[in-house]
């Protein structure tokens, strides 16, 4: 059974963003980009599932500019067997990344399509959900735990009020959540594999989408600015700030 | 111009992230109706006639929503659909589960986890973490959306009259089935509402600890638990604890950090707390720079301190 598992370049999660001073937006000149982290667990947990020999092919798939090979490159250091490439260099939505995906899960036919929850850029939480909605698909979103048992995926999901576990019928869409696995380091001969495997690269007209934005970004701001706070020397002080000062108790 | 809000309920009655994607509803213009497609679920739709500002309440009741599976709620909302010019979800594990479902089906872009309505398409959302506020305008007929709770009042839940209308429920999709789930019960205000959190981050070692130093605290403020994600990654706190960007997002109006460094997905759950109070014994920790008021000390003294001094 094949695994695709689409993956995003994103800026690094640990670089904390400024906004451009004449607010169109995010200054990520010159800043490191890497795999989106729920990514990275999407990728872990189809490379062990193919150590388990549940699954037999794991192919990555990435949506952007050139420079998105480089996370490919990383997926397949991983251990993912294959990658695709789906350049453009036009701002892509959520809506248009399931539209992508949906052209290559018709012409691959994977049983399992793991991916993270949401992109830690946009925040938006919503490429498996539309790619599932788009191939008919049931989901399971924010997986800690992913067994799969005769044809179907039985999936543990974080909810808001502790964990419940589905049983989905495949093919199917699963989403990763923090807790689902650690991602292996990656060493170098698999880096060194890695630049010898196989990456195909094709256009958004390929596969027949139009990839046009449907939500257009009019600003971007800064946050609301916290005023500075204090230090307070104990615990009397801070008590008595929180009662005269503050008022919160 | 008619809104449509999916109702957060368990069938008995409706959840209070409901009343916030109201208000959030109310302010993109016209009506607001609500969903409630549940299981036995008059109770929750009597309630939701209750709010105050809506219109209309669509019933619709099948064992395929006991649980509220996806694919059969979407289905739901999509059958109903064609009627408004904007469907909104509270930002809530249910609501992000269902919502880009719909969008998709509906041919849609779909706005995550606004925080205003500037006009009946244009939005603010947080991103980067909530390190940049994002305002973005959409041209589709149908805007889907989810709602950032706290970035709302809830509408009041009583002072309403609406009609309830039953409509037949849409089928079970099939294609998946709900095995089980480990909710826990507790006694203590909802995190996502609480009026005061006290969180523990990983410095508090262990799961006896965390439960042996933070319980005691929390039932002093009559507070809510929360949790870094070292702490519940470590196992010393429930996953449905963690505060941050991809965890819950709070706004109380005290929020005290215990033993949290503060990484900047965890600010981006808890930066917009009224007054931030943290207790750490490394001066350098990066939550000082949101805190109102920082105690530099050692939690296991502190902390207990603070609640004989209370």
């Amino acid at each position: 059974m094949k695994a695709l598992v689409p993956v995003k370049r994103v800026v690094d999660y640990n670089v904390k963003v400024r906004v451009k001073s004449d607010n169109s937006g995010v200054d990520i000149a010159n800043v490191k980009m890497s795999m989106n982290p729920f990514d990275e667990i999407a990728v872990e947990e189809a490379v062990r599932l193919k150590e388990k020999g549940v699954v037999t092919e794991v192919i990555a798939v990435s949506c952007g500019v050139a420079q998105c090979q480089e996370t490919l490159r990383t997926a397949m250091a991983i251990g993912a067997d294959r990658a695709i490439l789906v350049e453009t260099t036009e701002e892509l939505q959520p809506l248009a990344v399931a539209k992508l995906l949906k052209a290559l899960v018709d012409k691959e036919q994977p049983q399992l399509i793991i991916l993270g929850k949401q992109a830690i850029d946009d925040d938006c939480n919503q490429t498996g959900q539309m790619l599932a909605a788009l191939a008919d698909l049931p989901q399971a979103t924010f997986a800690s735990k992913v067994e799969v048992v005769d044809g179907k995926a039985h999936v543990t999901r974080e909810v808001d009020g502790g964990l419940e576990t589905l049983a989905i019928s495949l093919p199917a869409v699963i989403t990763t959540d923090l807790r689902l696995n650690e991602p292996r380091y990656v060493t170098l001969p698999n880096i060194m594999k890695a630049k010898k495997k196989q990456l195909d690269v094709v256009k958004p007209e390929d596969l027949g989408v139009d990839v046009a934005p449907r939500i257009k970004t009019l600003k971007v701001s800064e946050p609301p600015k916290r005023s500075a706070g204090i230090k307070v020397p104990d615990v009397a002080t801070l008590v008595a700030k929180l009662k005269t000062e503050a008022k919160v108790i | 111009m008619t809104s449509l809000v999916i109702a957060e309920h368990d069938h008995a009655s409706i959840k209070g992230a409901t009343l916030n994607t109201v208000t959030a509803a109310a302010a993109c213009g016209g009506d607001v109706h609500v969903l409630v497609a549940g299981h036995n679920a008059g109770a929750a739709a009597a309630a939701a006639a209750q709010i105050a500002g809506v219109a209309k309440v669509i019933h619709a009741d099948s064992a395929a929503f006991a649980n509220g599976l996806a694919e059969n709620v979407a289905a739901q909302v999509l059958a109903i659909a064609a009627n408004y010019s904007h469907i909104l979800f509270p930002a809530t594990a249910s609501g992000k589960n269902v919502a880009p479902r719909v969008a998709a089906k509906l041919d849609v872009g779909q706005i995550s986890d606004i925080t205003k309505v500037e006009s009946p398409d244009t939005f603010e959302r947080p991103i980067y973490a909530g390190n940049a506020i994002a305002t973005v305008q959409s041209a589709d007929a149908t805007k889907v959306i989810t709602v950032r709770t706290t970035g709302f009042d809830p509408a009041a839940a009583t002072g309403g009259a609406a009609a309830v209308d039953a409509v037949s429920a849409t089928a079970d999709s099939g294609k998946s089935s709900f095995v089980g789930s480990e909710i826990a019960k507790s006694d203590r205000p909802e995190l996502t509402a609480a009026k005061i959190i006290v969180s523990g981050g990983r410095a508090l070692g262990s799961s006896e600890k965390f439960s042996e130093v933070m319980t005691p605290l929390a039932d002093k403020l009559g507070a809510a638990l929360g949790a870094s994600r070292a702490a519940v990654d470590a196992g010393y706190a429930p996953n449905d604890w963690q505060v941050g960007q991809t965890g819950k997002i709070v706004a109380p109006q005290l929020y005290v950090a215990c033993g949290i460094s503060g990484a900047i997905q965890h600010l981006a759950g808890m930066k917009d707390s009224k007054v931030i109070v943290a207790i750490n014994k490394d001066p350098e920790a990066p939550i000082f720079s949101v805190a109102d008021y920082g105690l530099e000390a050692d939690l296991f003294a502190a902390v207990p301190e603070l609640i004989s001094t209370l």
